[in-house]
């Protein structure tokens, strides 16, 4: 102690003082602390905790997304507060409150926009990536004078954002080459209640569960001209679905070269589909109703968390048996999972133990921890170099 | 929690039969804090940790003024088909969700 406390206030000043010691962004992270409305800023490297922020506001529902310089954060909130986040000075660069509910947001392929879905008002706001200013507005009308809340909001290629219209049941495409005049397409009737959406790796292929009924729905990207269609049509054969006391979430879900691996709604499955024709090749049984499933970065394991009254276990998959290899009990209420940025690790938020825990992906042994308090999403920077994060 | 909240839900259901009186018996202190809790993370993921609205509706005194209570026990109890509103009868009984539903007219404490 009698050495550490000074060393560390020595590295505080250095670090919050000047910019002359030198390092990378590549292994940091941040984790949302929920219910505080803080941010932790972490290292994977040595995991540790460099620094906590506070004056994020309502961050019950919070995602993040990375500048291409993997420099800045933006944290979207549930309250509609963006705050564009300094990883190295360790503070808030900037801060707009942009609507009164939001679900989450992206960044453009060039790194020169960031949009954000709203609920309330319905419908998506753009901002310059540097300023935060806002350059277009997108209010998600539909019917007679409604406005539907927005979900799914992915970037794309060629200056492309996709989205989904809950209450409207309609995928739109925004083309931003000229950030201040987007060009919309509108896909319209593509089944009730799309509830999140996610986008391959290649910006391709546009995917949006449905909670209204039983079945995904695809936009290929490359190919609009041919509309959006139905896949895994009546997964649920008709039978009694059980309750979801969570919305699973799609983006990050778990897309192989061969396969993707989506949730089953109101099923404790995971589907697996065949990315050549989009037909359903298997199921997995699993614990409880799937909420996040994500493939390590080599695409040989998929790890899962479940919805209350199920989200104190984690299930591992692996991609070649499509097997379940591994039940683990973390602890109470695991939230949200991220794998460092080559997979070695796993980092696991455990709310209502106010814990992160470390876990190696080959012996499946936990191997470190770090108190946080009620930790939600857990975001490592390499997501800023991969389309759809 | 849902351990118990199950035969708790039978035990109730049998009382109900023979004592009722017994059956609406006061949630007890320990499990309100647990509701608060559920109330807050579990409810909030949809309707928002301050229930101000998610992807369901906001569950403020304003928004629930004039809806029976009976009602909305029941929203809480069998759901609402065709949207995410869930079933929470097996992990709550009838008592606690009249707790959790008069506390949501009068205003949720904001503790955590
Ligand atoms: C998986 C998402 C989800 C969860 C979890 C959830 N709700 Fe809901 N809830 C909804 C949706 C969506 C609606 C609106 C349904 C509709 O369109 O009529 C709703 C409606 C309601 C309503 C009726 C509101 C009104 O104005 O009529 C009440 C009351 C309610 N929920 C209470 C709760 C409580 C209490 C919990 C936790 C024990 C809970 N909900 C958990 C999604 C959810």
């Amino acid at each position: 102690m009698r050495i550490k406390l000074p060393a560390l206030l020595l590295l505080t000043l250095v670090l919050g003082g000047c910019a002359t010691s030198l390092r990378g962004t590549g292994d940091l992270g941040l984790i949302i602390e929920r219910a505080d409305g803080s941010v932790l800023i972490v290292e994977s490297s040595n995991r540790q905790k460099l620094g906590r922020i506070e004056g994020l506001g309502d961050l019950s529902h919070a995602s993040v997304v990375y500048s291409r310089d993997e420099r800045y954060a933006y944290v979207f909130g549930r309250d509609g507060g963006l705050t564009k986040v300094d990883m190295l000075r360790r503070r808030i660069a900037a801060r707009v409150m942009q609507s009164g509910n939001s679900i989450g947001g992206a960044i453009s392929q060039n790194g020169r926009l960031v949009a954000v879905a709203n609920y309330q008002p319905g419908g998506v706001k753009v901002f310059d990536a540097d300023t935060l200013e806002l350059l277009a507005d997108i209010p998600a009308a539909y019917g007679d004078g409604k406005f539907s809340k927005v979900i799914g909001l992915e970037d794309s290629t060629d200056n492309r954002f996709a989205f989904s219209l809950y209450d409207a049941g309609e995928i739109w495409t925004a083309d931003l080459s000229d950030p201040r005049r987007p060009v919309i397409q509108k896909f319209r009737d593509i089944g009730r209640l799309p509830y999140d959406a996610l986008i391959s790796e290649d910006g391709r292929h546009y995917i949006a569960g449905l909670f209204g009924e039983d079945g995904l729905v695809l936009l290929d990207m490359w190919h609009p001209e041919q509309g959006a269609r139905r896949i895994l049509d009546h997964y649920g054969r008709g039978e009694q679905a059980l309750p979801v006391y969570k919305m699973p979430h799609l983006e990050g879900w778990a897309l192989s070269q061969d396969h993707a691996y989506l949730p089953a709604v109101g099923r404790h499955e995971l589907l697996i589909v065949n990315r050549h024709d989009w037909k359903e090749a298997g199921r997995i049984a699993l614990y409880g109703q799937p909420v996040f499933a994500m493939v390590r970065p080599d695409g040989r394991q998929v790890w899962v968390n479940f919805a209350h009254p199920h989200n104190d276990t984690v299930q591992v998959i692996d991609t070649v048996t499509h097997k379940v290899i591994a039940t683990l009990k973390p602890g109470k209420a695991v939230l949200h999972m991220e794998f460092t940025p080559r997979g070695e690790h796993i980092w696991l938020s455990i709310r209502d133990e106010d814990r992160v825990d470390v876990y190696d992906t080959t012996t499946l042994q936990r191997i470190g921890s770090m108190p946080a308090l009620k930790p939600s999403g857990i975001f490592f920077t390499a997501r800023a170099h991969r389309i759809g994060l | 929690m849902l351990k118990y909240s199950l035969p708790l839900l039978f035990g109730t259901l049998l009382l109900a039969g023979t004592a009722p009186l017994q059956a609406s018996a006061e949630v007890t202190a320990t499990r309100q804090k647990e509701l608060l809790h559920l109330l807050r993370h579990d409810c909030g993921s949809c309707h928002g940790m301050t229930l101000k609205g998610g992807l369901g509706p906001a569950l403020l005194p304003d928004a629930l003024a004039g809806k029976p209570a009976a009602t909305l026990e029941a929203t809480v109890l069998y759901g609402r088909a065709g949207t995410p509103m869930p079933p929470w009868r097996g992990l709550l009984s009838e008592e606690e969700v009249a707790w959790l539903v008069a506390i949501l007219k009068q205003g949720v404490p904001d503790a955590h």
